[in-house]
């Protein structure tokens, strides 16, 4: 189970004169799901559509199922799945008609253990688009229309699934039955899942790990509790004496308590620690590489 | 079945779909009824018209040089399809489906295609009862297929081209005008022979000209070669430019096809439809 489904090594992404990459490695294990977390312009997009095989690097070695996506074959093709946000394609279609087609793609790449492709009918149930299967792809709402875009990224069962900031332009509940589609995708079919977002909350509830990516650097990999145990966020006290409120901001937070108890004993009131979230890990990290960079 | 063979067949099925879907939806119905309607219209009272001094009837001149012409127009239409579907993610989606580039292609053909002769029915059968002075005999039908088949594999391909080069739909509303002056001096509407010299050689140049003349050699009686340039309904040339064309096209379309599949990624669909939108606000 620990073999690589991705392998990234010094990735090099330069259009003209801007570096928009620089020497990005990681990997990404079976099953999981790993999410490329970081602001706009941040490289995201770029490294996911060198993974797709959609985009040529300038430098660095690159592996996805054991294949250099650059130079990848049509079976290579089959067995990833890809799901944009900017797809209005098909729209004269009916639902069940359009995955019914594109699933012929697969029938021969069908083998024993795994059916390909996906029976339409099941797969629609799966992604809670069942009554919509005769409706004209056009009449579908946002969130409709995504979930058609992950059946269609899965109709031919991949091993591993891209999604590029999927759940753009949401409405809460629609966001909430994707992330649960997602989940149940890596959980109950054990597809490994490649996610980009620039949203940590949605980062925080899918991933198994998450990978910071700004300015075309990884800044920390991990998973959400590491990510904001390993590195510094500064947790945040309050407190009043006589009246007046403190605040403070301070990486250590009990021993900086401690030596509140020591100097201010019974006058000390109102005391509250806030642990640094991940959210105050994300922000301090981007942040910080801007104001490096 | 190996997966380019899933592949061929899922191209013809998806063919057929998208041949359905254009006969059952507002715009498009309009499109495959009124200009018929309206050419038909136009014919009709134009039958007892003659031209010259050939005794030929203008009508029955006309309509076959205008079926020859809508077959032609495929070219535009393969063109204007391309372009479309690449800007709203169909051609990335084929490209994100094994083998599917080359079902994407075989639907196209077998769509456009199809639609071509569909509407090339709608125009030839009432066209062969209201307008009179037609003669089709078993030589004039067989004339008919290989023109058309022929007219069709030469301008297929380059119609994918143009789509390939020309990547939004407003650079295709420009490569409309050229293609109507194409129409106007290709003798669809009057005899090429009634044109300066020069504009008769640019004229036959193009394959809207000899589809044109294949039609009308197909349908005309014999006598209404006189109209025609050497006075020779030239079965040869016609082959001949025809072949040209389909060679050029077959031979140009997979590289350039090719190159504008390679460049087609997530980000670029994205740019696209962000251009596509902020001139639609200005």
């Amino acid at each position: 189970m620990s073999k690589g489904i991705v392998t990234v090594d010094g990735l090099q992404m330069q259009y003209g004169e801007v570096q928009v990459l620089h020497e990005v490695s990681f990997e990404a294990r079976a099953g999981e799901v790993l999410t490329l977390l970081g602001p706009n312009g941040a490289g995201k997009s770029t490294t996911i559509e060198i993974l797709e095989g959609f985009r040529l690097r300038s430098a660095g070695r690159v592996e996805v199922l054991g294949t250099d996506p650059a130079e990848a074959d049509e079976s290579w093709r089959a067995r990833v799945g890809i799901v944009l946000q900017s797809w209005r394609d098909h729209g004269n279609w009916r639902v069940g008609e359009l995955l019914q087609h594109l699933g012929s793609y697969y029938t021969p790449y069908a083998t024993a253990g795994v059916v390909r492709p996906w029976p339409t009918g099941e797969l629609l149930a799966a992604v809670g688009l069942a009554e919509s299967a005769d409706h004209k792809i056009r009449t579908l709402s946002g969130g409709q229309r995504r979930r058609l875009d992950v059946a269609i990224g899965i109709v031919g069962r991949p091993e591993l699934l891209f999604l590029d900031e999927p759940t753009t332009g949401f409405d809460p509940e629609a966001r909430r039955e994707f992330h649960e589609l997602v989940g149940r995708l890596a959980t109950e079919y054990g597809t490994t899942i490649l996610l980009t977002t620039h949203d940590l909350d949605e980062a925080s509830r899918l991933a198994d790990r998450i990978m910071i990516l700004t300015s075309g650097r990884i800044v920390a990999v991990g998973t959400p509790s590491e990510l904001t145990t390993a590195i510094a966020g500064e947790d945040e006290v309050r407190w009043s004496v006589g009246g007046q409120g403190f605040r403070k901001r301070t990486a250590d937070s009990t021993e900086f308590v401690r030596g509140l108890f020591a100097q201010y004993g019974e006058e000390l009131r109102e005391l509250e620690v806030r642990r640094a979230s991940l959210e105050d890990t994300y922000l301090a990290l981007v942040r910080g590489q801007e104001v490096a960079a | 079945m190996t997966p380019r063979s899933a592949a061929i067949r899922a191209g013809w099925r998806r063919g057929l779909i998208e041949l359905r879907q254009s006969f059952m939806n507002g715009p498009e119905l309009v499109s495959h009824f009124l200009w018929p309607a309206l050419t038909l219209a136009a014919l009709f009272f134009l039958r007892h018209r003659d031209f010259g001094s050939s005794g030929l009837l203008l009508g029955a001149l006309a309509l076959p040089s205008i079926l020859g012409m809508n077959a032609a127009m495929g070219m535009v239409a393969m063109s204007q399809q391309l372009t479309g579907d690449r800007e709203d993610g169909t051609l990335l989606r084929a490209k994100a489906t094994p083998h599917g580039m080359l079902g994407y292609l075989i639907g196209k053909v077998v769509s456009v295609a199809g639609s071509l002769l569909v509407d090339l029915l709608i125009v030839l059968i009432p066209g062969l009862i209201i307008v009179g002075g037609l003669a089709v005999d078993a030589a004039g039908w067989f004339t008919l297929i290989w023109v058309l088949l022929l007219g069709l594999i030469a301008t297929l391909p380059i119609g994918a081209v143009l789509g390939s080069v020309f990547t939004t739909a407003r650079a295709q509303g420009l490569i409309q005008l050229p293609m109507l002056g194409f129409i106007a001096i290709s003798g669809i509407f009057y005899p090429l022979t009634a044109l300066p010299t020069w504009l008769e050689w640019i004229g036959q140049l193009t394959p809207i000209y000899w589809m044109g003349l294949g039609m009308r050699s197909a349908l005309l009686p014999d006598e209404a070669v006189v109209v025609e340039v050497t006075q020779s309904w030239r079965h040869l040339e016609t082959a001949g430019v025809l072949g040209l064309w389909a060679v050029a096209g077959l031979l140009l379309a997979p590289i350039v096809l090719r190159r504008m599949a390679r460049r087609e990624s997530g980000s670029a669909v994205a740019d696209r439809r962000e251009r596509a939108l902020r001139s639609a606000v200005r």
